[in-house]
């Protein structure tokens, strides 16, 4: 039941980065590969139907997240208060960037609004890689099962680091590099013309910098977290994960290559998925690490709520689940092939 | 009470009451913007379905603004209320995810398509996307209200060892008595949002001569849904919410009503200032066995005052409870004899040309903000100085590890951002309403302009 309830949380959280990622990718790079306003607009089209839907999963997660395990809620986002806080912000930046910049015809205005769409999906990027390495690298828990961290203290990993240190940073640039190539794939797939050429061309650019990205972060990982790799040893089977990650790895390359977006941008999702499930495999059945004392560790045995909570909870949990996935078929569906770039162009 | 206590608390009233400007317009309207639908179905009057759209793109944008908000609230159970989110989240963490998994993917699926869809859904398909929105919003009242309601009223839970709570029953919480009278008042009062809106344009239009068809359909929607909804917030919602609240809280009805010893014949305190101090109001006009009667339904009643509880119960701050109070109530009678009046005149014919009538709808515009403000700080004022009514007080409840410096500097960067978010949202609404109700679909197929949420 908890191993459940985790993997359902992980399943709203791997969500909300694969479908809010790419969102977060476009709006990166449409600083980058739009030029004119018309190709902006087509830009922000691809997306704008679909990015309010999207960002639901993170609000379903954290939900989720709060009705399963509510100490690991409590004690996270309070002791994340300020980058919390501050994504929060950004979010509201992103929200408004996307919505309201088509309202008014004036140059400067809609500059303003690109510049927020973008700034803030930039930073975005970079707070969800670093909150992921937070949880990796574990935080400073006191006895109550709480902490706060600080925005940075000396940039090193130690048993009293900051939200930003050497490792962090890595996690939030990895980010920043996995979800524009992934906007870039998504760009790809819904745009013709120079748009298309253009993000092509940024993905195939990007894509030997995920490699590294990649290996680096894996490799960092295993330094300042050894202990990750206890449930690989005791489950060999969990070896596929990371081979699954250079799998997407390759056949994003190889569609990139063949010019095949469809398959492009699903192994870049693949590669997404297999990426954060490897992550959840290392760390359960903890939840939130501790740097100073193991015995510490906020974990699915000390964090859930009640039993009765959570099974009944898979029942409606699942029916509506099914349902949003079912919205989710239909209004993909419905938006489905390339935007066109002229007037007139078909999307509804 | 302590600096970080004091700022958590103004955090998430200061965020929570900016939030609900937008919800409650967005739940008014999302039903107002079905009636003139259904009417376009049935009359196929095209009128209808232009007063629809101009709605819609007020609506979209509304939206996006509570969407924007609507976000932190959620994360301020974790950030800024920790303690409270551990012991409670086996409770009312349920509502609060069934709102995202059964609300938040409905509406923000068929929100594009309603706003941008009606072409290629037709008009059965377009009517069916407007209900999905409708639904989806009011459903997502529904489990805020009943988060709320557990904290008002707790049901169908136990206690675990350590203290936190367990739901006992699903279907006991979400059918919390509480909660059902608490959504209706409350609906009733988007709904009063809605059309005071809605009659405020229209008035607005026909003041200035133009639009004047327009005009007189947003009016003639709103003043008959809205005499409705005047009066059933008052009876029976308010009615029975009252005598509900006085049965089970009822030192927060003693100091609602500013009666602070326990009376026969209990008045009602129409204006006054209470003095806490002196434990008595200042200046008062009353009507006598008033109070008795509307809680017990006879005018010699024993009402029980303040004094009949220990002080240590009372809430925080009375006389701000008072006052919210008496606001709210005040306004909605008001909202009754408007709406009465307005009713009137259009039976009669006159509405159209009576031109203080609708200077009045005009300048009504901001009542019901403040009424349906000051009703929610009655509620959670009034639940004070309790997070779980009589079970876990205020002070157990907010994040010891985040101090007041903090707690402070992003109080302030939501207040500069808030205020940026006002004066835009005041800025395009104001361009949409000069511009009109227009005939074609907006930003639709053919317009080659961006299509986005809103």
């Amino acid at each position: 039941m908890l191993l459940t309830w985790y993997l359902l949380v992980a399943v709203m959280l791997t969500g909300y980065v694969v479908f809010d990622g790419f969102d977060l990718g476009v709006g990166v790079l449409h600083l980058f590969i739009a030029r004119t306003e018309e190709e902006r607009q087509t830009l922000i089209r691809t997306i704008g139907p679909v990015w309010d839907g999207n960002e639901v999963w993170l609000l379903a997660g954290g939900g989720t997240l709060y009705f399963a395990f509510p100490l690991l809620y409590a004690s996270g986002f309070s002791g994340f208060y300020l980058p919390l806080t501050m994504v929060l912000w950004l979010l509201i930046f992103r929200g408004i960037g996307v919505e309201l910049r088509m309202h008014l015809d004036s140059p400067v205005w809609r500059s303003l609004f690109n510049l927020a769409f973008g700034g803030a999906s930039f930073l975005l990027t970079i707070f969800y890689g670093a909150a992921l390495g937070n949880v990796l690298r574990g935080v400073p828990l006191e006895h109550d099962g709480f902490f706060f961290l600080p925005l940075w203290t000396n940039w090193n990993v130690g048993p009293q680091p900051g939200i930003l240190d050497w490792y962090t940073v890595i996690a939030g640039l990895v980010a920043v590099v996995a979800l524009s190539l992934h906007g870039a794939n998504y760009a790809a797939l819904k745009t013709s013309g120079v748009l298309n050429l253009r993000a092509r061309r940024v993905a195939a650019v990007l894509w030997p910098m995920l490699v590294l990205a990649t290996g680096a972060s894996l490799a960092t990982t295993l330094l300042i977290r050894p202990g990750l790799l206890d449930n690989y040893r005791r489950i060999p089977a969990l070896y596929a994960i990371p081979a699954l990650v250079a799998v997407s790895l390759g056949a994003m390359w190889k569609f990139g290559r063949s010019g095949n977006e469809k398959g492009a941008f699903l192994a870049s999702c693949s590669y997404l998925v297999w990426m954060l499930v490897g992550a959840a495999a290392a760390v359960y059945p903890n939840l939130l690490l501790s740097t100073t004392d193991p015995a510490l560790n906020i974990t699915v045995y000390n964090a859930h709520s009640g039993d009765y909570a959570l099974s009944v909870g898979l029942i409606w949990w699942s029916f509506g689940m099914l349902l949003a996935v079912g919205y989710f078929v239909f209004v993909y569906r419905m938006f489905r092939g390339k935007i066109r770039e002229e007037a007139g162009g078909h999307g509804y | 009470m302590n600096d970080a206590l004091l700022l958590h608390r103004i955090h998430f009233a200061f965020t929570v009451t900016f939030h609900y400007l937008f919800p409650q317009l967005t739940m008014g309207l999302a039903l107002l913007i079905v009636i003139l639908k259904s009417l376009y179905l049935r009359t196929n009057n095209p009128l209808y379905n232009r007063s629809a759209r101009f709605w819609a793109r007020i609506f979209g944008i509304n939206f996006v603004f509570g969407v924007v908000t609507g976000i932190p609230m959620e994360f301020q159970f974790g950030t800024n209320w920790a303690e409270f989110s551990r012991l409670t989240g086996g409770v009312i963490g349920q509502p609060l995810v069934m709102e995202g998994v059964f609300s938040f993917f409905l509406e923000s699926a068929f929100l594009g398509l309603f706003l941008y869809g009606e072409r290629r859904l037709g008009r059965i398909g377009h009517w069916w996307a407007a209900f999905a929105v409708f639904a989806g919003s009011w459903l997502s009242g529904f489990f805020i209200i009943v988060t709320d309601a557990w904290m008002q009223h707790p049901v169908a839970f136990l206690r675990a060892p350590g203290g936190m709570f367990q739901v006992t029953s699903f279907w006991g919480l979400l059918l919390n008595p509480w909660a059902q009278i608490q959504y209706a008042h409350n609906m009733c009062g988007a709904v009063i949002t809605g059309v005071f809106v809605m009659a405020a344009v229209g008035a607005y239009y026909l003041l200035e001569g133009k639009f004047l068809e327009d005009g007189r359909a947003f009016l003639r929607v709103a003043v008959i849904v809205g005499a409705i909804a005047c009066a059933v917030q008052i009876f029976p919602t308010g009615d029975i919410h009252g005598r509900y609240m006085a049965l089970h809280q009822p030192a927060t009805t003693a100091a609602m009503e500013g009666l602070f010893k326990t009376e026969t014949g209990a008045p009602v305190v129409i204006i006054g200032q209470p003095d806490a101090e002196s434990e008595r109001i200042s200046n008062p006009l009353m009507a006598t066995g008033v109070l008795s009667f509307l809680i017990y339904g006879h005018t010699t009643a024993q009402v029980k005052g303040l004094n009949a509880f220990p002080k240590d119960d009372w809430p925080t701050n009375i006389p701000l409870l008072f006052y919210s109070y008496h606001i709210m109530a005040g306004l909605g009678t008001i909202f009754v004899a408007v709406m009465a009046a307005a009713a009137y005149l259009l039976w009669r014919g006159r509405l159209y040309s009576s031109r203080w009538m609708l200077m009045i709808l005009l300048i009504s515009l901001p009542f019901p903000y403040i009424a349906n403000t000051a009703g929610w700080m009655t509620a959670e004022n009034g639940r004070q100085p309790w997070l779980v009514y009589g079970l876990m007080r205020t002070t157990e409840g907010y994040s010891t590890h985040v101090n007041a410096g903090n707690g402070l500097f992003t109080l302030l960067g939501f207040m500069g951002l808030y205020a940026l978010l006002a004066i835009l949202f005041l800025f395009l609404v104001h361009r949409v309403i000069a511009q009109g109700p227009a005939d074609e679909p907006a930003a639709e197929i053919s317009s080659g302009k961006p299509v986005t949420v809103a």
